[in-house]
């Protein structure tokens, strides 16, 4: 056997080759050197008089310093949403459409800027931010601003109204890109917003106030206020604000949930995920290779609905692994300008400790670990796409969300069997299923208690889609008609 | 001499047997000795629900939705009962007009609750409602019968299975609601109900890690304590918003989208 191997399990020959570099001008972004928050349409100084600095992950180099909001600053911010949601929720809903339109157009012809600014500062390859966040976030856009009219027809029988401001909590894996999912909806349906970015990517958030400015959007209507967790619990404590919107992590949800409790205010949660990546014996296993790989090392796997958890029916174990590990060695791991990177830089110091860790632990309790060869960068923080062989369900990387490129396998035989395990986690945000037979995609689909299952694809997302997690991973839904649900009430 | 009437022990309803509380206990509730469930008796009624949800919401809809009309009428047939039991017949009337009118949302709720995706790409996409799974319901106390009713409906004819925590004041509109639902053709383990004390009920239901969502809507001054155990599993926290309408039982649903690459 292993003479017959040996040859096929060898790396591709692309492995070894060195490649031109093939970089994306970062002078086209310019950031300030400090920004003060956006509240009330003007940058202002923060009362906290508190600054951190944004760094880039891919080389430790200072970006920018940033304001720290603290509980007053917030107060501020809320005051001048709640003051802008006067007029605003009484704009014709036809002009209130224009400004979000006007948003999206903004954001397209500024896409270069942006793109690389959110490369800079969060790490992710140049051709994913420039092809998925980018075109997506306009489109997000796009997609509200024709809906901010036509609300009467979304839900039969029911008289949508605004809610007044709505306090949103965004993640730093999809900077722009989950500001889009949140303002676009919330301001369509009439309300006005306080964003805080994540700490450690605020800069396309901050250039997005400047994209505010030139599609003249009402002072007020957005506000962003920046900071660590401190200042997202403040902006949940505020007086004044009438929903809430958090995508992050499993833990802070359930506390924001706990926070609010009793206070009547709508809240939506879009937290962890371990997705289950099922692959049958009838797919087809090259197009199954492909996304295996996009499920779980796209944005170097910072991805809540990431497929992290391949379950592959277990007769053709052996040659799948083998095909994913040739495909995992043409991956090419560096500078996130490059674009030519597949994987870019892990987000934080923090995030690559968690992972290490996670990893670590997987080894100890008796995972097999495979790294395709390949050199990591010597500034900033790295790591080499991961797949863990011999996994069993009790492990914690088949349990825990490990938000890194690091894939835990593990197989199953029967249909039945595959659903079981693939439903056997506390989360529920999404699921993939691999297989040329149609019905068995149904089958699967309707049984896998996830908010989005990918049927012979997956990472897929659209503004016209919804998205949402089952169970711990959330409720409520983002995008398509049932995404403005989250910013009406009814009357 | 007159006849002596026989009168009917109240007890509880878990998986679709009417047991006494596990602990012994009762309460003298509206001059019945009502069952006094206790923790242990909570944890078996969800995992009676939990046992039944897979039968439940894999059931089509067209067959929850007979099996609901079905419950309309086994209450039809008990109206004296049902009305000694709350404000009296045009609150029973209410009550069973009520399970008809969700009766007939079962086979509609995809169509107006769903939709189909236009996703910018060769995909086709399309988003289905589907039942959270294990629901408790904290009964509203008034009205007795008819307010029990609107909160369970819209849960149950999703797909979803149900554990009531019975109002303290009015226990017996809830019995007699369990009985109808053991005679007509709600499987098992999909309605549970129990009686006793709310305060010593609602939090175990509450913090159950294998409870999906809580209406809250019959808690009164409990609702933030309730909200806060809640979130150690994420579980949905419903309200009654509207007096009957499919978005009431949108509450209880879940949402699924499914995509899948169209191509040659």
């Amino acid at each position: 056997m292993g003479a017959v191997e040996k040859p096929r399990d060898a790396l591709p020959v692309t492995a070894g080759w060195e490649y031109a570099s093939s970089l994306e001008g970062r002078e086209i972004v310019s950031f300030e050197e400090r920004y003060g928050l956006f509240i009330g349409g003007d940058h202002v100084t923060p009362r906290s008089r508190s600054w951190f600095t944004t760094v880039s992950p891919s080389t430790e180099e200072p970006l920018a310093e940033v304001a720290q909001a603290g509980p007053r600053d917030v107060a501020l911010a809320v005051e001048a949403a709640q003051e802008a949601f006067e007029r605003w929720s009484t704009w014709r809903p036809a002009e209130r459409a224009k400004v979000l339109f006007r948003i999206a157009r903004v954001l397209q012809e500024r896409a270069r800027e942006l793109a690389v600014a959110e490369s800079l500062d969060g790490g992710k390859p140049i051709k994913e931010s420039r092809d998925v966040d980018l075109p997506l976030a306009a489109a997000h856009f796009f997609y509200y601003a024709g809906w901010a009219d036509k609300l009467e027809y979304a839900f039969p029988g029911r008289r949508p109204r605004p809610l007044g401001v709505a306090a949103q909590i965004v993640p730093w894996n999809f900077p722009l890109l989950m500001l889009a999912w949140k303002i676009a909806p919330a301001l369509a349906c009439g309300n006005t917003v306080v964003l805080k970015p994540a700490e450690t990517t605020p800069l396309t958030a901050l250039l997005f106030a400047d994209v505010c400015r030139q599609a003249e959007v009402p002072p007020g209507v957005v506000n962003i206020v920046t900071g660590d967790g401190s200042t997202g619990a403040h902006l949940v404590r505020a007086d004044g604000i009438a929903k809430v919107a958090f995508t992050g992590s499993t833990e802070v949800g359930k506390a924001i949930q706990r926070e609010l409790a009793g206070r009547d205010i709508p809240l939506t949660l879009e937290l962890g995920g371990k997705a289950a990546n099922i692959v049958f014996d009838d797919c087809a296993l090259d197009q199954a290779v492909e996304g295996i790989v996009n499920g779980i090392y796209f944005n170097q796997g910072h991805v809540c609905c990431a497929g992290s958890r391949l379950l592959v029916q277990e007769s053709i174990h052996d040659q799948l692994v083998r095909k994913l590990k040739r495909r995992m060695a043409t991956l090419r791991v560096g500078d996130p300008l490059d674009k030519n990177t597949d994987v870019g830089a892990i987000n934080s110091k923090a995030q690559l400790d968690r992972i290490t860790e996670l990893v670590q632990s997987g080894t100890d309790e008796g995972a097999e670990l495979y790294q395709p060869p390949c050199r990591l960068p010597e500034k900033g923080w790295w790591f080499a796409p991961t797949v863990f062989t011999n996994v069993a369900q009790s492990h914690r990387i088949a349990q825990e969300e490990i938000f890194g490129p690091v894939l835990s396998v593990l197989t199953f035989r029967t249909p039945d069997e595959a659903v079981e395990k693939a439903n056997n986690t506390m989360y529920g945000l999404s699921a993939g299923v691999w297989t040329e037979k149609g019905s068995r995609i149904l089958w699967m689909a309707d049984r896998l208690r996830s908010g989005v299952v990918w049927g012979n694809t997956f990472n897929r997302f659209d503004p016209a889609s919804p998205f949402g997690g089952y169970k711990e991973s959330g409720f409520g839904r983002e995008g398509g008609r049932h995404g403005l649900e989250a910013y009406l009430r009814f009357e | 001499m007159s006849r002596l009437p026989v009168r009917k022990t109240y007890k509880l309803f878990i998986g679709g047997a009417f047991p006494r509380s596990e602990s012994g206990r009762t309460l003298e509730l509206e001059g019945y000795n009502v069952a006094r469930a206790s923790r242990k008796d909570a944890r078996e009624a969800v995992v009676a629900a939990r046992k039944a949800f897979a039968g439940w919401s894999g059931a089509t809809a067209y067959n929850r939705g007979q099996v609901l009309y079905r419950l309309a009428e086994t209450m039809e047939t008990r109206v004296a009962a049902f009305a000694a039991a709350c404000s009296g017949r045009r609150e029973v009337a209410r009550a069973i007009d009520r399970v008809v009118w969700y009766a007939g949302w079962a086979d509609k709720l995809a169509q107006v609750l769903g939709s189909a995706n236009p996703v910018a790409g060769p995909y086709f996409n399309f988003t289905l409602p589907e039942p959270t799974g294990v629901v408790a319901i904290v009964a509203p106390a008034e009205p007795a019968l008819d307010g029990l009713v609107a909160r369970l409906a819209p849960a149950v004819v999703g797909g979803n299975a149900v554990v009531v925590v019975a109002s303290d004041a009015h226990p017996l509109a809830a019995i007699e609601l369990a009985e109808a639902v053991a005679t007509s053709d709600v499987p098992a383990g999909v309605v549970n109900v129990l009686t006793g004390l709310r305060p010593e009920l609602a939090p175990v239901l509450a913090a159950h890690m294998d409870v999906n969502a809580i209406d809250v809507t019959g808690a009164d001054g409990d609702v933030a304590a309730l909200e806060a155990l809640a979130a150690e599993n994420v579980k949905r926290v419903v309200r009654a918003r509207e007096d009957r309408s499919p978005w009431e039982i949108a509450a209880f649903m879940e949402l699924k989208t499914v995509w899948h690459p169209i191509g040659r």
